[in-house]
């Protein structure tokens, strides 16, 4: 373990009854930084950070906060606030009265409790609504309520459990630059669990994928959107086009059989395994006649199209049934025919083109 | 109703639904408006037309210490019940809302139970067992009899209460550093205060009205009601109506103070959207 390291996890295992929560947790959560935990629903997510918080024990393994294994310790001794998805603010109490809580719960004194406070309420800006009770507050005032609630004593590690689930798109979207921010000026640890990748990629630092109780990837957003390691994370960022088949030596390299047909691999592979290529939407071209030179090229047919903003995605169908996707710009497409049934070529360079394995 | 036009209802059927509410409600309170009003009436049988306005009744009951014994007796009992009651209706409640444990389902049934048995019965039983014990005939007697037959009312007002906590919180109270023993004093109790006041009062209420398991275990320390009968035996007095209209507006008010406090804006779920 390094120097940086605040939390690990070392062969966490979390099973109820007979349903297996969590398979086998091996991982590190770094000091200072802004982890997101993705995956779908019942992937374990949440139960891991549960653990971290000591709202739910580990069946098997250790888990360490600053070294020191925290399996034993109540979660009221641990020092891991959590916000919550339901926010689970006191509604019989106003604004500054949640904030002091976990102060009071400490036994700090009254004046200090509320100096300590007063600093929350004005870094969140809700030191207007001090004295208002939780039901006159708006959704994005209460996310800020929460997060002082958390914060007031000032420790290592913030756990957040999809807490911007309830908001609209826009207010979504201006908490997550809030969050953001607040992480890196505070530099406390961060692990934000949920669902959504747009949330995890745009604000973290390195990004867990979960799937089933088990981890299937850990990376920087970048690393995993450009390089998934399998066939699961590719398939759930869903921003690559996937062709399985199986590897073979061709004439000037590494060529997949693919149901598409033959398609040069840019880099080596094991002759005689199945993968998956995969290929960002994005890195995908159309044409209307067959590119030449050293590309991959698949003869396809335009079944629909759609915009978001300034990006439009184009949908294809090859002859065997599989749909390409290709995203470009409003721009790129001007000129390109694209009405249903039209005939097309899909064609990408073979180094934009990434081998995982079938995990 | 409001006075604007609503294309979608039939005013016909809503006359006659006004009508009818009006009528059950006629129904169920005549006999104790009547008793109301013939408590201030001089005469000594209860017959129209009425004669003079009178506090004679309200008088002699008042100068009577067989009656003031009773009401000490009733007003004792009631506030002890209450206070039991609750405090137990509370543990059985949240004893339901925090733990799952085989044999719940049986745990619950027996704990709503003691309302669902006959009075006669269970005032039958209640003699029966607490004579053995020498606990009969007493303040204490009525006491344990009235817990029993209050605690589930308690429990069922609290529970519901329980029911619409996020539960989340309590949990989320521990998270930042309550201890199990101060979860409880500052999130749970404070959250169930309006449904712990309302227990409180309709406990108070219904030990107040109780007269069966009372008459047969209250021995000499006979509650308000158990007077009653006596009273009713002897001879058939206006005093009755004057200590009935008593009895009425003690429990009407715990009731409504109940009933504010159940369905006031604290009680509300905050966290709803």
């Amino acid at each position: 373990m390094s120097r940086d390291t605040l939390v690990s996890f070392e062969g966490v295992v979390k099973t109820f009854g007979g349903f297996v929560a969590v398979k086998k947790l091996d991982f590190e959560i770094k000091k200072g930084e802004f982890l997101a935990i993705m995956g779908s629903s019942g992937c374990g997510k949440t139960t891991t950070l549960r653990m971290l918080a000591g709202l739910e024990a580990p069946t098997e393994g250790v888990i360490r906060l600053s070294g020191k294994p925290i399996n034993d310790l109540p979660t009221w001794s641990r020092d891991t606030p959590m916000v919550w998805q339901s926010l689970a603010l006191f509604p019989f109490l106003n604004v500054r009265e949640n904030v002091e809580f976990a102060l009071k719960m400490r036994g700090v004194g009254k004046a200090e409790r509320r100096r300590r406070a007063e600093q929350w309420l004005d870094r969140m800006q809700i030191t207007e609504f001090a004295e208002r009770n939780i039901s006159q507050l708006s959704g994005g005032q209460r996310q800020r309520v929460a997060l002082a609630r958390s914060l007031v004593v000032e420790p290592e590690i913030l756990l957040l459990d999809e807490p911007l689930s309830a908001l609209d798109a826009a207010l979504k979207v201006r908490m997550q630059s809030v969050l953001k921010n607040l992480q890196r000026e505070t530099g406390i640890t961060f692990v934000y669990v949920t669902h959504s990748q747009s949330e995890a990629f745009s604000m973290a630092d390195r990004v867990v994928i979960m799937s089933r109780g088990v981890i299937e990837q850990i990376g920087t957003p970048q690393e995993i959107y450009r390089t998934p390691r399998t066939r699961f994370v590719a398939d759930f960022l869903g921003s690559s086009n996937l062709f399985s088949g199986k590897v073979r030596s061709g004439t000037v390299g590494f060529e997949l059989d693919a149901a598409v047909g033959t398609l040069r691999l840019a880099s080596p592979a094991t002759v005689g395994e199945t993968a998956t290529l995969t290929v960002l939407d994005t890195k995908t071209h159309l044409s209307t006649t067959a590119p030449a030179g050293s590309v991959n090229a698949v003869p396809v047919k335009v079944i629909g199209e759609e915009f978001v903003g300034a990006t439009a995605t184009v949908y294809l169908e090859t002859a065997q049934g599989q749909e390409i996707r290709v995203q470009k710009s409003h721009d790129e497409l001007t000129g390109l025919p694209l009405g249903i049934g039209q005939p097309l070529y899909v064609w990408w360079n073979p180094e934009d083109g990434h081998l995982v394995g079938e995990g | 109703m409001s006075g604007s036009f609503d294309m979608n209802r039939n005013r016909a059927v809503d006359w006659a639904l006004v009508v009818y509410v009006v009528l059950a409600y006629v129904f169920v309170f005549a006999p104790i408006a009547a008793s109301f009003v013939f408590s201030f009436n001089s005469d000594r049988f209860p017959s129209i037309p009425l004669g003079e306005f009178s506090l004679d009744w309200y008088r002699a009951v008042a100068t009577d210490p067989l009656v003031w014994e009773g009401a000490r007796n009733t007003l004792f009992v009631g506030v002890i019940v209450g206070i039991c009651s609750t405090a137990l209706g509370f543990g059985a409640a949240y004893t339901d809302y925090r733990y799952k444990f085989a044999g719940k389902q049986v745990y619950l049934a027996l704990a709503l139970l003691p309302p669902t048995i006959p009075v006669i019965i269970l005032g039958l039983a209640m003699l029966a067992y607490l004579s053995r014990i020498n606990l009969s005939g007493n303040a204490l007697s009525v006491i344990i009899s009235h817990v029993v037959v209050c605690a589930p009312f308690a429990m069922a007002i609290i529970r519901l209460r329980l029911s619409q906590m996020d539960p989340a919180l309590e949990p989320a109270a521990w998270n930042l550093g309550a201890s199990e023993w101060m979860a409880m004093r500052h999130v749970i109790v404070p959250f169930c205060a309006p449904a712990i006041f309302g227990a409180l009062f309709i406990t108070m209420a219904v030990s107040f009205d109780e007269f069966a398991v009372a008459w047969f275990v209250s021995g000499l320390n006979e509650t308000l009601p158990v007077k009653v009968l006596g009273f009713l035996q002897g001879q058939v007095s206006p005093r009755i109506n004057a200590i009935g209209t008593f009895v009425f507006i003690l429990s009407m008010t715990l009731v409504i103070l109940a009933q504010l406090l159940l369905s006031g804006r604290g009680a509300k779920p905050a966290d709803q959207e």
